[in-house]
């Protein structure tokens, strides 16, 4: 009974939010510079005024703001998210497509950063002090303060440039057809931005799960299991990764909206047609319909993640699990 | 009665390293000249007020003590001394530690669970076993700590000393937060353990129970024994009580007069030379600012630091 409750409170919650992040973007795009018919059009092509008016009138700009939102809220709500402009196609399908690849490239990050984190982290905390530490800590400080897109063009630098291991860019191989990229090629192309994108939460996942583990290894019923003549690698299995393991799997769903935005600028740097790419150019080029789009898509990506970690926590942490007292 | 004893400690001392303000260390020393001696079948009631260092000697003989701590002094387990790799293969054996609060039960994990020292049937049965004799139903092995109210916590963690068959029992702190009968109860399973011929250091605040459930009580004052003595002498009166600090605290019983002595215990930033109880002391000499001499009675059972020994 908890739990449907918790959910469609945090359902309600959702909407609210969408409906937030819907007008607040629509009134920024609205009120960019950016001329979305000149954009339209391209550059160096010269439109008549009258043309020009044609375009804007067929796609309602010259209504009022409010309209022009009721109007696509309208669709929205009806499940049409309109058409793309940059691409002459359905803003759903653009998003279905640009989705699926950015998907590899965030799941995989994420599931190496997370790994990596917590194992690095549990490394840091046991042994806490220690030489080890020291080097994991500096190493995790230097990563998590610097940016995602440096990192990037390093790799690139070091491993595609210079190494040749990697390509420099693109989800699939250079003149390939389509329907004869195989799996291995995309893997292949996804390996490096993914590296580079785990890089911007791993080593915050590792430095939270430090201080938690530190926190465990002080804590009194490690000592007494030390007491008891449990060794270390016992008090490891049986109470320090039981302890760490709900905080981590918090804070690892929660990261997803460290993933997503870090996805942004890793595409970028290797021009991995993904998500990322598709909201810069939506943002540039005046693609109202594809960036709200965009827009909505990841606010629930980021929503649900958050919400899977609290649903998470409240599952695996008994204390809220089963709330009663027992008593004699 | 001149068997080894199962734990025998001789100027124990236990010291602090750590920084002060700046980069400059500073040496912190809690425990300090400690002597101390649990026999077979005994239960040592080991006396002193909050802060005199009680839980720290508990954690100085299982090796438990942070690392900045620095441990001098023998101890003696059955005669043998216990160094730093011979505690590892003893704690949680031979000699067990039972904390105070549910604190220290892994909040994540059923109680029942982490009874049992391994996860297999002999450690099973011994927990079911123990958990009968400790009152706790079937039903409260599935629970986790924080569905425990103290006393079940209390004999959740007794429990676990019937893991083994350890020959000595270290209790820390067992009755604070127990109303009078839970804390009777328990420490009858304390007297229990001595009954069944296991030696008992029980660590407690609470005089009243030490004398009725312990044979000898050692008084802990400013990180040291200064007397230790047989429980009976305790009601006999203050004349069997050889220490002024000892004759104080029976004087400050209730049922003695409520007497209380002025003055504080020394915190252990302030270092002092000779007894620790001088400043508070109304027979004090100027040779107490010395070496103060142990004086052994009852056998060698029984001791006080005191310059007038046992002779008034």
């Amino acid at each position: 009974m908890m739990t449907i409750k918790y959910i469609i409170k945090n359902l309600i919650r959702m909407i609210t939010l969408l409906v937030a992040v819907t007008i607040f973007s629509f009134i920024l795009v609205t009120s960019s510079p950016i001329d979305p018919v000149q954009s339209y059009v391209g550059a160096g092509v010269a439109v008549t005024p009258e043309q020009r008016e044609e375009i804007a009138e067929h796609w309602g700009l010259n209504d009022k703001p409010i309209e022009r939102f009721e109007n696509w809220f309208e669709n929205i709500i009806k499940g049409d998210m309109g058409t793309s402009l940059i691409y002459r196609k359905p803003v759903s399908e653009v998003i279905g497509e640009k989705f699926q690849s950015s998907m590899i490239l965030m799941i995989t990050s994420w599931i190496i950063s997370g790994i990596l984190g917590f194992v690095l982290g549990i490394i840091m905390g046991v042994f806490k002090g220690s030489f080890v530490d020291r080097i994991i800590k500096t190493i995790c400080l230097v990563i998590s303060s610097t940016p995602t897109f440096w990192i990037g063009m390093m790799f690139l630098m070091i491993f595609s440039v210079n190494l040749g291991w990697f390509p420099t860019g693109f989800s699939v191989p250079v003149g390939v057809s389509a329907d004869s990229v195989t799996i291995g090629q995309k893997i292949y192309h996804a390996i490096l931005p993914a590296i580079t994108l785990s890089f911007s939460s791993f080593s915050n996942i590792a430095l939270h799960t430090r201080i938690k583990i530190t926190e465990i290894m002080e804590s009194d019923y490690v000592l007494f299991a030390k007491a008891r003549g449990e060794k270390l690698i016992d008090i490891i299995k049986r109470h320090v990764l039981r302890n760490a393991l709900i905080p981590a799997v918090t804070l690892q769903f929660a990261s997803i909206s460290e993933i997503f935005g870090g996805s942004i600028l890793a595409e970028q740097v290797f021009s991995y047609p993904g998500m990322g790419q598709a909201a810069v150019d939506a943002g540039l080029r005046g693609d109202i319909a594809l960036l709200l789009g965009i827009t909505i898509i990841s606010s629930i990506f980021v929503f649900v993640g958050n919400i899977i970690a609290n649903i998470l926590y409240t599952v695996l942490n008994p204390k809220i699990r089963e709330g009663g007292v027992y008593s004699e | 009665m001149n068997n080894i004893p199962e734990i025998e400690i001789r100027n124990l001392s236990v010291t602090f390293n750590m920084y002060d303000r700046g980069l400059r260390q500073k040496n912190i020393k809690v425990i300090s000249n400690l002597c101390l001696k649990a026999e077979k079948g005994e239960v040592l009631a080991v006396v002193g007020s909050s802060g005199s260092g009680k839980s720290l000697l508990a954690h100085a003989i299982m090796g438990i003590l942070p690392k900045n701590a620095v441990v001098t002094g023998s101890m003696k387990y059955k005669g043998l001394d216990i160094t730093e790799k011979r505690i590892k293969d003893i704690r949680g054996k031979e000699i067990c530690l039972i904390p105070q609060s549910v604190s220290y039960l892994d909040p994540l994990m059923k109680v029942g669970n982490q009874v049992m020292i391994k996860n297999n049937k002999s450690c099973f049965e011994k927990m079911r076993k123990a958990f009968r004799r400790y009152d706790l139903c079937e039903n409260s092995e599935k629970l986790y700590p924080f569905q425990y109210s103290g006393g079940m916590a209390r004999r959740a963690l007794i429990s676990t000393a019937e893991q083994t068959e350890p020959s000595v029992i270290i209790a820390d702190e067992p009755t604070p937060g127990l109303d009078r009968k839970m804390a009777y109860r328990t420490l009858k399973y304390f007297r229990d353990f001595a009954d069944r011929g296991k030696a008992v250091i029980m660590i407690t605040h609470d005089i009243d129970i030490a004398v009725e459930y312990a044979d000898k009580i050692s008084v802990f004052y400013g990180g040291t024994t200064l007397e230790t003595t047989r429980a009976e002498n305790f009601i006999k009166g203050e004349k069997y009580l050889y220490h002024p600090y000892t004759k104080a605290l029976y004087n400050a019983l209730p049922q003695n007069g409520f007497k209380a002595v002025k003055g504080f215990q020394p915190s252990p930033y302030e270092v002092s030379e000779g007894c620790i109880y001088f400043d508070r002391c109304d027979k004090r000499q100027e040779k107490c600012r010395g070496n103060i001499p142990v004086s052994v009675f009852d056998n060698g059972s029984c001791f006080v630091r005191c310059i007038y020994g046992h002779s008034v």
